[in-house]
């Protein structure tokens, strides 16, 4: 059945166009979208940060002024890049152990496990702002229930939003609170481990520590990668819970315009995003801002290409 | 006689009331636990709602419990100047944003599902990397485009439009529960001589309806939850603010009012967590797509 050298006949011909032309019309918004949302910008990203632009006058080029700016001049770069990295390192770590160790306590749950997991669900839900509004208050150090608890138990009260040292923990505890999302992926994916692994590793003599690391470990791991690599991306983008925690503990919350002392306390909050707005928005330093967005664009997808190397689960296909 | 038959069952009497006795400790130890973990999930919405309804001067004390239930203070924040048109905003954004991202994903999710083409990896490759792309990328370019082609900011339509064209993470998700409809349904109405863009209305979106419902509710609390977009394309306009962008500025007018910043933050909590309790299901379902199913 060799159609080599035999031309393709025109019925088919036309059935291959029309598919063609079918794909493209259900890609069509996805492709107007790529191209505008996602291409253009990312060019002119790159374009803008080998200018010198404030936004009114037309820009001109500058080499690698902006980029010589930022990582000598900019006083707050390496600060915000440090605690970016703090947040990455122990906020990623945390919330993935935390969640994993939900997940499993779900799944041992025989009596109101809808109703547990309904509550250790919720928080994740709570919008951003008024979580981090909310956990300002209760960890306020000096009205706050956190610290008034503590002290009656005779503990240390901490400043918590209001000591730079104690600031990237609460933010970290307040990052913990909304961990129903990872529950559930990694309730998912135990309930997903066949029950007869555990019955042979029982039957050689398995603890149940020995059962979680060569069973359940094993067969969730790629999970566990995909919670790593999402959880590093998204801290990566890290902005409103640092942001309105500052402005809250700082107290002088503005909406537009009123300026506060950036990364409050100290710094201790200042992040990379944050410096995309405060360059571009504050400052009128689009070149400069735009140098940070590439930095935040490289490092997100060099992680994203972890999670696309795994070709068995993002891409696959049914054929 | 009796002793012989006795003894082995007394042994397994034993052995039973062991096992019986691990397996109860082990429920209160389990169930205790969660009960310990559900007081860290659970008592941060239990002291909102207490300073909520305190009085201005017990907010501000580090008493727990109310002296008096003032439930005039969500009426209070109710009419606080432009809190009403926050609402508005809001349900504008997230509605309209809502609709659109699901009308728009959908036939892209199902091509990429579905339909055989050249280039179809590298397709599915641009959407995931679209979804992990921080938003802060191509900000300034985009506000730039906004503001000086377009002059909308100050609107909530720069959030609003880009949404009539795919969004990322709603394509990725309906994409893998796509993946799991059979073909044969397909290929049946297929032959029934249905189109595809028929097919996919009266065949595939009456199977995939828990999955667009999920991509609608994450869709409609990213809108309602977004701070960023509005900030950078709304904040310069009191008219446009949304809730969470209006909430963040809620404070400076009540500087010391603890209760009725705690009243105003559950009342944007409120229906997030309403919409949870009717659509259970679906978000569960639609977490689970997102990092495990492939």
């Amino acid at each position: 059945m060799a159609l080599v050298g035999i031309p393709v006949p025109a019925a088919l011909k036309r059935k291959r166009r029309r598919e063609a032309l079918r794909t493209f019309a259900f890609l069509s918004p996805w492709l107007i979208g790529f191209s505008v949302f996602f291409a253009y910008p990312l060019i002119s990203t790159v374009y803008f940060s080998f200018m010198k632009y404030d936004g009114f006058s037309a820009p001109t080029f500058n080499g690698l002024q902006n980029w010589s700016y930022v990582f000598n001049d900019y006083p707050s770069f390496w600060q915000g890049l440090r605690n970016t990295l703090w947040l990455v390192v122990v906020m990623v770590t945390l919330r993935v152990a935390f969640g994993l160790g939900i997940g499993l306590l779900i799944t041992k749950v025989k009596t109101g496990a809808g109703i547990f997991r309904t509550l250790f669900y919720l928080p994740y839900l709570a919008p951003p702002v008024a979580a981090t509004i909310a956990f300002a208050f209760l960890l306020n150090p000096g009205t706050g229930p956190v610290n008034a608890f503590l002290g009656d138990l005779g503990l240390p009260t901490p400043g918590w939003f209001n000591d730079p040292d104690w600031s990237k923990p609460a933010l970290t505890m307040l990052a913990m609170w909304g961990i129903g999302d990872l529950m559930v992926i990694f309730m998912a994916a135990l309930l997903d481990v066949p029950r007869e692994q555990y019955e042979a590793a029982e039957l050689d003599g398995a603890g149940p520590w020995q059962k979680f690391r060569f069973v359940t470990m094993p067969n969730i791991s790629p999970i566990v990668l995909f919670a790593v690599v999402t959880g590093v991306i998204q801290t990566m983008q890290y902005y409103t819970q640092a942001i309105v925690a500052g402005k809250v503990a700082s107290g002088v919350i503005g909406g537009s315009g009123q300026q506060f002392e950036p990364g409050y306390p100290n710094g201790s909050t200042w992040t990379l995003p944050q410096m995309v707005y405060n360059l571009g928005f504050q400052r009128f330093d689009t070149g400069s801002a735009c140098v940070i967005a590439l930095i935040l664009f490289v490092i997100s997808m060099a992680f994203t290409s972890l999670l696309l190397r795994r070709k068995s689960g993002l891409l696959a296909s049914e054929d | 006689m009796t002793a012989t038959i006795s003894l082995p069952l007394t042994r397994k009497d034993a052995a039973v009331r062991v096992a019986r006795r691990r397996a109860a400790l082990h429920w209160v130890a389990v169930h205790s636990l969660a009960i310990a973990a559900a007081l860290f999930f659970v008592l941060p919405f239990v002291f909102v709602f207490l300073t909520a309804v305190m009085s201005d001067r017990q907010a501000i004390t580090s008493d727990l419990w109310p002296r008096s239930w003032q439930w005039s203070n969500f009426i209070e924040v109710w009419h606080t100047e432009g809190f009403l048109s926050w609402w508005r905003n809001t349900l504008l954004y997230a509605g309209l944003g809502t609709v659109l991202t699901v009308l728009s994903s959908l036939p892209v999710a199902y091509a990429l599902a579905k339909f055989r083409f050249r280039g179809r990896n590298l397709a599915l490759m641009a959407v995931i990397s679209m979804m992990m792309l921080p938003p802060q990328v191509i900000i300034i370019p985009m506000y730039l485009f906004w503001a000086k082609q377009l002059h909308l900011t100050g609107t909530l339509w720069p959030l609003i439009i880009p949404m009539a064209f795919g969004d990322a993470f709603s394509i990725f998700l309906l994409r893998q529960f796509l993946l799991t409809v059979p073909k044969e349904y397909i290929e049946a109405a297929r032959i029934d001589g249905c189109g595809e863009f028929r097919t996919l209305l009266k065949v595939v979106v009456p199977m995939a309806k828990p999955a667009i419902a999920a991509v609608a509710l994450f869709q409609f609390f990213y809108c309602w939850n977004d701070y960023f977009g509005p900030q950078i394309y709304a904040s310069e306009n009191q008219g446009a603010w949304t809730l969470s962008y209006g909430l963040a500025s809620f404070k400076a007018s009540h500087h010391t009012n603890w209760n009725l910043t705690m009243a105003a933050t559950l009342l944007v909590m409120a229906p997030v967590i309403v919409l949870f309790f009717f659509a259970q299901k679906a978000f569960i379902e639609g977490v689970t797509l997102t990092g495990v199913k492939g």
